[in-house]
């Protein structure tokens, strides 16, 4: 691998971690819940940035991750580890059975269809409230949430375990699209026909670019309703389908560190402004249309096409 | 109340969703016909029409002449707005399918949070103008054939009869303005091929703001509409957007006789199925329904095959 690159998402690990002895408390505690969450936008990106699939229902593939593990961690008393992977299990289930059903529909339809599967599964959710508590969501106990003896109440545990999940989405991510298969989905976004004539399955590509995809969300779902010991139907509904769309937008689409930059500004934007509005949203819904408008590319995509044409 | 009765009373219920869906679904219909996108933001235009008509009712006075200042004043401040938007947005985006829905989900959460900061989180009502209870009647069967009874409860008000007859009247227009105008005409020209429109020297881009300025204005009025029976609040374009998309898939993308009947279809069945079942579980089968569709037959039930 590129020596440049190693050197510059290395060295963000490496600041993520120097900034874990230096951060106030408050800043710590947001730094690791933004490096969670910047797993579930590196998992949209996958979908959304490489392969030119825009899905409107990433939440469900979240939710299915938090659920996957909550549910039989809660009722069942299954450990955290095993509980952790049936989460990923899940997401990835549901996203093979969402993908093999959307990826029949191209553009605007598949919007629709992956915005329509995720309200359904957020509806479930609700519906399903003798088991999931609806709206009121499940408290995990604080005892049981144990990884590896490690005890997840503890927040520099938490901030550390958050920045090994994000470091293994980040490789993993960057090892993804440097192979061949991430030179076919960017093929597959540029052009369709022409993949296919070259010889590339298309379908079955953009089917393992959702498995992925999903699987990514589904962790850092999992991991977030592991590591904040709540897991909620908020975390199934449109908004959260939105979010990482406007994280990736933010950051740069198809780039591999764009996406936690993206988390980064949007979430001490909406810190700091829903201090002074309860209508933090606006702010969302601002900054959607102005990169739509301004900025398709993003921050890390500008940075690219000014000056680093090497970044992955 | 027996089980027929009851299922009348749904079903009623269900003809007044139908015709405030009907003209929601027939704004968002005419959007994806004429300019090929998909506006999000098309509930938000709903719920503004609603907030307004308070406002809007509020200043004139409220009672009667409020409604009907509401009516007048609401729709054309809305779709005012909407080809403000179109201008500062959409056409600046070239109407690309993918980037105007991302702008219009960014419209969307505009709308709805200055609604939230204007007009606060709470939910208030606009008098009808009018309100008579009236009551229905019911064929039972007799020992000695059929008898005329009243039962207690099966009952409409006059102003639901007037939604509907609104409703409709609105449509019947659409239709006539659609078929038998010159600006149907245009619209319909620049629906079929957008360049060769052009050539012919049809302003493209103005068809476009009068398009999604019209699709606005058939929400807000829908919103107006629904305010005396159900109350204003920022939050309630959620619902009716999904109702819409429904009513617009199932139909046919972009075809107006296919969007009534589902609206007819899909309003009669939501009412009928909330009533006996939780709404929730009718929720989940229709949407579940609208992506199955989607997935399957793209085109709708009257819609046509893609060319």
């Amino acid at each position: 691998m590129n020596a440049r690159i190693l050197a510059l998402h290395g060295g963000l690990l490496a600041l993520l971690l120097v900034l874990h002895f230096v951060l106030p408390v408050y800043h710590h505690g947001n730094l690791a819940r933004i490096m969670v969450l910047a797993c579930y936008a590196i998992g949209y990106n996958l979908l959304f940035g490489y392969t030119g699939l825009l899905s409107l229902g990433h939440a469900m593939f979240f939710a299915a991750g938090m659920y996957g593990m909550g549910m039989p961690f809660h009722h069942l008393g299954l450990g955290a580890e095993l509980a952790f992977l049936a989460g990923i299990g899940t997401a990835g289930a549901l996203a093979l059975v969402v993908g093999l059903l959307a990826l029949r529909t191209l553009g605007v339809a598949f919007m629709i269809v992956t915005l329509m599967f995720s309200q359904a599964f957020y509806l479930m959710i609700l519906l399903a409230a003798r088991w999931t508590r609806g709206d009121e969501g499940l408290v995990l106990a604080g005892a049981d949430r144990v990884l590896f003896g490690l005890d997840l109440t503890d927040p520099d545990i938490r901030y550390l375990l958050a920045l090994g999940l994000f470091a293994l989405c980040l490789s993993a991510a960057l090892w993804l699209v440097r192979r061949p298969f991430g030179r076919v989905l960017v093929a597959i976004r540029e052009n369709p026909e022409r993949a296919e004539l070259l010889g590339y399955d298309i379908f079955r590509h953009k089917l393992a670019a959702v498995v992925v995809s999903g699987m990514f969300s589904g962790a850092a779902g999992a991991a977030y309703g592991l590591m904040f010991g709540y897991v909620g139907a908020s975390f199934a509904e449109v908004h959260f389908s939105i979010f990482p769309l406007l994280w990736v937008l933010l950051g740069g689409a198809g780039t591999v560190i764009g996406p936690f930059f993206g988390v980064l500004f949007m979430f001490y934007l909406i810190d700091i402004s829903s201090g002074l509005t309860p209508a933090y949203m606006l702010i969302a819904g601002v900054a959607l249309v102005l990169l739509t408008l301004f900025a398709p590319q993003g921050l890390a995509g500008e940075v690219r096409r000014r000056w680093l044409r090497w970044l992955p | 109340m027996e089980f027929g009765p009851h299922l009348m009373l749904a079903a009623l219920e269900g003809a007044v969703t139908a015709a405030v869906l009907a003209l929601m679904a027939a704004g968002l219909s005419l959007v994806f016909g004429v300019m090929r996108v998909v506006n999000v933001a098309h509930g938000e235009f709903y719920m503004l029409g609603a907030v307004l008509a308070f406002v809007v009712a509020g200043m004139a006075g409220g009672g009667a002449p409020g409604f009907v200042a509401a009516l007048v004043a609401v729709p054309l401040i809305v779709a005012a707005l909407a080809v403000a938007a179109d201008r500062a947005v959409l056409r600046r985006l070239s109407y690309d399918p993918e980037r105007t829905i991302v702008a219009t989900i960014g419209i969307l959460y505009i709308l709805q949070q200055l609604a939230l900061m204007g007009y606060g989180p709470d939910a208030r009502p606009v008098a009808p103008p009018f309100n008579h209870r009236i009551a229905l009647p019911w064929i039972d069967w007799g020992a000695g054939g059929p008898v005329l009874t009243w039962p207690w409860g099966l009952s409409i008000t006059s102003y639901k009869l007037f939604v509907i007859g609104a409703a409709a009247t609105v449509l019947a227009g659409l239709w006539l303005l659609m078929t038998r105008t010159r600006i149907g005409l245009v619209m319909r020209a620049t629906q079929l091929d957008r360049e060769t429109a052009q050539t012919f020297g049809i302003p493209v881009g103005r068809v476009y703001a009068l398009v999604f300025g019209l699709g606005a204005g058939l929400a807000a009025l829908a919103g107006v509409l629904i305010v005396p029976i159900q109350q204003a609040h920022y939050l309630m374009g959620g619902d009716a957007l999904l109702l819409s998309f429904i009513v617009v898939i199932i139909g046919g993308l972009g075809s107006l006789p296919g969007t009534l009947i589902a609206a007819v279809l899909i309003g009669l069945s939501d009412g009928i199925i909330s009533v006996f079942f939780s709404p929730t579980l009718a929720k989940i089968i229709a949407t579940l329904l609208v992506a199955l569709v989607l997935v399957f037959r793209p085109q709708g039930l009257m819609g046509k095959p893609a060319r």
